[in-house]
């Protein structure tokens, strides 16, 4: 499983890089998910959001999932070209599938990769 | 014009290489053919409207009837049925479908009825749907029964629709919560989604019952009211049903009954006795009437006398009481304040309203406590067989099904797979994955109409599949073996969404 | 009479594997004051008593092959059934199987589907098809459904034609009501010279759908391309409400610019039935699949290599979306959509279009007919398809009890939803009817109009 280093995480298994504002779900997530087939961002550019609301819906061939902002901020912009390629939430979770990015976002309620990769670890069981 | 061709899309494997194993419709259609004729005009021509109200073409296909015939008999050889073996799908209720019912649902005076024919015409058809709420009333112990809603879902719907005008006509506005327990079908909260209200998830507790802390916790002035499976899907009866609707009660919800499982209760209790206001019934599987392939269904909804009101329009009435031989004039009666309707016209009349019809009329009230009785023997007497082989994890009398783990220690073989090599001793699989609160689940509901050397055989199929997981473990993950089609790519499906005969681009300058 | 299977030595040794000494025990956790209520029930027939019964129940009525001549529509439509088609619908290994949840074993199932999805597809003009709702008028309810989702619920009205079946617009009202939805349009119109492009005015920036039906309730044909374009100007979506014979004929909603297209199929090989079961066929354009409800069959392959069919998309549907779905649909109307393929196939290219003229040639006969009769007369004078409204300038009630004296089931009475047509009648006319009843019908009709 890839927990890189530099992103903060949420319990409900969103990344948030302080440093570009980007957002998106995990590799756990995705690998629970497994083969995702659709996806939809659910805010636009320009809205001002908080941490914990829905940014997008990720349907997967057995399961679906609401994504959560992990961060409060201004959007600045969205991944048009995500949902053209839902696939790529599977190969490519912390790059090319970002979901949205923020302007001057704070983080909500994150943990850094170590926590993170523990808490996945727990609930492996 | 249609692409005829077998459409997998571009970047699929080498097309060449896939096999037809029975050809589409579209496929096997010949220019020229026809399989019916119908008698020529014998009016006088009228123009028919300027072309650019017509269409150019009618790009269906075209076959002689010994063409669909046998295309579809073909079809039919690859489907798994009731009719042809054991079908213990839990929650689903597969019981044997008489055969008596198809007959009777066919009679011409029912077939070829119109819904908006005058009352005095139809009055075996309102006698019939009279006679029917009056049973189902008295099966059920509610006061009020609507015939109209389709299906399950549709009954469910119609029923959280009730309760929501209930508390709204007593200027009661401030109630938004549904609380529905985690061991619920999806369309329980769905049906609650598409009203706009809140989801409040209720545990389960250790011996599956619904967690009377985590209940009493949530109950406030914002509840509309619960929505419960009783029995659960876990096949268990709540030890505490009576102090969870005293609860819901309590905090002024009403409580709304999932008949899916009702085929448990029939002369065992009767919902509306317990403090249930809404239930709706499953005419499709409490009642016999085949599931068609997945519908159509058959969802009547009950309600005690408080929400009688609320039912949708019509329900049918006596708009006449008869006289010594003269027997009372039927006639559609709207309820005073109706949630309106619920579809068009009257409900799944002659698929669903005349079998069940049949079906209650030749049991009685002794064949319908049978039925319950032997569907929950049955459940007991596979548990009691397969328990030493899978763990089951609220291991209790059950009703009229129960839930076993699919996994062994130390095996990676999974409820899937399982199922799939079940197949291969003939029988259909189990319900897996479901109810949620299990681990890799298979929900097994064997139903009234199996015999004990059918019960027995599937158990010693169960058994024998819990050795091969441990021996040869690569059989069961790869099976079935025996069946005419093998696992599906799934994944290929959805990426690729081949939805229909011909690709969309093909065909859209029609 | 029951079908339980086990006797009672088998009884008793299954109640021994289980450890317990009778059937009773085994519901020790229901309430004991409750416990095996005594039902008021009849008692139970045999089946020779029961098909005795229910024979009697069927012939208190009066049905329209052996009983009366129909010129009832008003969304069931009286049509010959070729006998393939119940021969197929009979077979058990179609109507005793579940929902087909386990392909390797549910192929003629899914196949069925999917072939039943191209031929909606086929008549409507449209991309993809769903396996099909209730009736008519729940998809036309889902249509609604699908375009709040589709918006997100940001745009909060629907305006609806008033000559969309009224008993389609009340299920709209039904299950919109939790839905915080303004209802537009089906009753701020003067329904004599009431015309589609109307609705134009009230298709606004907060409109998700506006829906239109096809023919309309009176039976008219209209070209809607331009209405369309005027609504996707706005940003909204259109749906149209199809009647399938019809669509052999008239140009298709698909090639009209229709973002959804519904309908009720059951014209097409469904017998009425009293009003059900029937099926809701639901077809839509590519882009908004994902937002559609119910259950969709797609085309995959298995693990020998062959071209199968799988339930795809399913992580959009209740029991995984729970209550993010756009709906709480389960099943389909799967043996009915079996049918209306069947039917169609059958028919194929020639048949199906053949249905459509004898019902479009019998209909305008019996409309000329019947408006030569003084004092009536035709209340529209736009194309028609199978249906017209005829002024009979007296109380339809009294006109269709002197019908049924002559055997005859007359029109719907369109005064009952439309104050404004009073004393006007909505007569259907399908390859049923022979010239012989339709001169009848004018006969008597003029008997009236002397009285």
């Amino acid at each position: 499983m890839n927990v890189p280093s530099h992103l903060k995480y949420t319990k409900s298994d969103e990344w948030f890089d302080p440093a570009t504002g980007k957002a998106g779900i995990s590799d756990y997530a995705q690998g629970q998910l497994s083969d995702i087939v659709f996806v939809e961002i659910l805010v636009e550019e320009g809205e001002t959001i908080e941490a914990g609301k829905p940014i997008a819906s990720v349907e997967s061939v057995k399961a679906s999932a609401q994504v959560y902002s992990p961060a409060s901020g201004k959007v600045a912009a969205v991944n048009k070209a995500l949902p053209d390629k839902p696939e790529l939430i599977n190969s490519d979770p912390y790059g090319e599938a970002w979901m949205i990015q923020l302007e001057g976002g704070t983080a909500g309620d994150v943990m850094d990769a170590a926590a993170y990769e523990k808490y996945c670890a727990e609930r492996a069981h | 014009m249609i692409n005829a061709s077998p459409t997998l899309s571009a970047d699929a494997p080498d097309q060449t290489k896939v096999k037809i194993v029975e050809p589409t419709i579209f496929e096997l259609s010949s220019p020229g053919r026809t399989g019916v004729t119908f008698p020529a005009s014998d009016v006088p021509e009228t123009a028919l409207p300027p072309e650019e109200l017509l269409r150019p073409d009618l790009p269906l296909p075209e076959l002689a009837e010994v063409d669909v015939v046998r295309h579809y008999m073909h079809l039919s050889s690859f489907n798994y049925s009731v009719d042809t073996g054991f079908y213990p799908l839990g929650s689903c209720t597969m019981k044997y479908n008489p055969k008596i019912n198809e007959d009777t649902c066919r009679l011409p005076g029912f077939l070829y009825t119109h819904p908006l024919q005058p009352i005095e015409t139809v009055q075996g058809n309102l006698a019939l749907m009279y006679q029917l709420q009056e049973w189902l009333k008295e099966i059920s112990g509610f006061a009020g029964v609507t015939l109209q809603p389709a299906a399950g879902a549709h009954g469910e719907f119609t029923g959280v629709l009730i309760m929501r005008a209930y508390h709204k006509s007593r200027g009661d506005h401030k109630r938004v919560k549904m609380l529905i327990p985690d061991s619920a079908h999806g369309t329980n909260p769905a049906s609650v989604g598409m009203m706009g209200m809140n989801v409040v998830q209720i545990p389960s507790d250790s011996r599956g019952n619904v967690d009377l802390k985590a209940l009493e916790a949530a109950c406030d002035d914002t509840v509309v009211g619960m929505m419960l499976t009783n029995p659960n899907t876990l096949g268990l009866f709540d030890e505490n049903i009576e102090k969870v609707i005293e609860l819901v009660h309590g905090c002024g919800g009403l409580m709304y009954g999932d008949g899916a499982n009702l085929n448990a209760l029939l002369g065992i209790v009767r919902p509306g006795d317990l403090g249930f206001d809404v239930m709706h019934f499953n005419l499709h599987k409490t009642f016999a009437v085949p599931h068609g392939g997945g519908g159509p269904g058959s969802g009547p909804v009950g309600v005690a006398a408080h929400l009688v009101d609320f039912l949708p329009e019509p329900i049918v009435g006596i708009i006449e009481e008869g006289e010594d031989d003269l027997p009372p004039l039927y006639g559609f009666v709207k309820p005073a304040k109706t949630i309106g309707r619920m579809k068009a016209f009257h409900g799944h009349f002659g698929g669903g309203l005349v079998r069940a019809f049949t079906y209650i009329a030749m049991h009685g009230a002794g064949g319908l406590k049978d039925i319950a009785q032997y569907a929950v023997l049955n459940a007991n007497y596979l548990q009691a067989r397969l328990r030493n082989t899978y763990h089951i994890p609220y291991d209790r009398t059950c009703m009229h099904e129960f839930v076993a783990e699919g996994r062994f220690a130390g095996s990676d073989v999974r409820a899937l797979d399982i199922s799939k090599r079940l197949m291969d001793y003939n029988f259909h699989p189990p319900t897996n994955y479901f109810p949620l609160i299990v681990h890799e689940a298979l929900m097994i509901e064997p139903t009234e109409t199996e015999n004990k050397d059918t019960l027995d055989a599937f158990a010693d199929a169960l058994i024998k599949i819990a050795e091969e997981a441990k021996t040869q473990p690569e059989l069961v993950k790869s099976a079935p073996h025996t069946t005419k089609f093998g696992r599906m790519d799934e994944v290929k499906a959805a990426r690729e969404l081949v939805l229909c005969c011909w690709l969309p681009e093909d065909f859209s300058d029609q | 009479m029951t079908y339980i299977p086990i006797s009672p030595k088998e009884r008793d040794a299954m109640l021994a594997t289980i450890g317990v000494q009778s059937l009773d025990e085994l519901f020790e956790d229901v309430p004991a004051k409750h416990r095996f209520p005594k039902l008021d029930l009849p008692p139970a027939l045999t089946e020779m008593e029961a098909l005795d019964e229910l024979s009697g129940l069927a012939q208190a009525n009066e049905n329209v092959r052996s009983d009366l001549i129909s010129f009832l529509g008003a969304g069931m439509y009286n049509h010959y059934i070729p006998s393939v088609v119940d021969h197929i619908l009979r077979r058990g290994e179609f109507y005793t199987a579940y929902t087909p949840y386990q392909p390797e074993i549910s192929q003629g199932t899914l196949q069925a589907i999917f072939e039943y999805q191209s031929l909606m597809c086929a008549l409507t003009g449209m991309d993809v098809s769903n396996a099909s709702h209730y009736d008519g008028a729940t998809a036309t309810a889902e249509a609604v459904n699908l375009a709040n989702a589709q918006f997100r619920g940001k745009r909060k009205k629907v305006v609806i034609s008033p000559t969309v079946h009224p008993q389609y617009r009340a299920v709209i009202r039904t299950y919109t009501q939790g839905m915080d939805m303004q209802l537009a349009g089906d009753d701020q119109f003067p329904i004599t010279d009431y015309q589609p492009s109307d609705l134009l005015s009230l298709v606004d920036d907060n409109t998700c759908l506006v829906i239109v039906q096809y023919p309309d309730f009176f039976g008219r044909i209209y070209d809607y391309t331009k209405l369309i374009e005027g609504i996707h100007a706005k940003g909204a979506l259109a749906c149209i409400v199809a009647n399938p014979t019809a669509l052999a004929l008239f140009k298709t909603p698909g090639s009209m610019g229709a973002d959804i297209v519904v309908g009720d199929g059951q014209p097409l090989g469904i017998p009425m039935w009293y009003g059900g079961p029937s099926v809701g066929f639901f077809t839509t354009r590519k882009q908004f699949v994902h937002k559609m409800a119910g259950r969709l069959v797609g085309e995959t392959v298995d693990s020998k290599g062959q071209r199968a069919y799988v339930l795809t998309l399913t992580a959009r549907e209740q029991h995984i979306k729970r209550e993010r779905a756009t709906s709480n649909i389960c099943t389909n109307q799967g043996l009915i959509a079996l049918g209306t393929a069947v039917y169609l196939s059958l028919l194929g290219k020639k048949g199906l279009r053949q249905v459509a003229e004898l019902c479009y040639q019998k209909a305008h006969y019996a409309a000329a007919q019947l408006s030569k009769i003084e004092g009536m007369g035709l209340c529209f004078s736009e194309p028609f398809f199978h249906e017209f409204a005829l002024c009979v300038n007296r109380p339809v009630e009294e006109v269709n009890a002197h019908l049924l004296e002559h055997g005859i089931l007359g029109g719907y009475d369109l005064g009952q939803d439309y104050p404004a047509l009073k004393d006007h009648m909505l007569i259907a006319v399908t390859e049923m009817n022979t010239k012989e009843d339709i001169d009848t019908l004018v006969e008597v009709l003029s008997e009236v109009s002397h009285d």
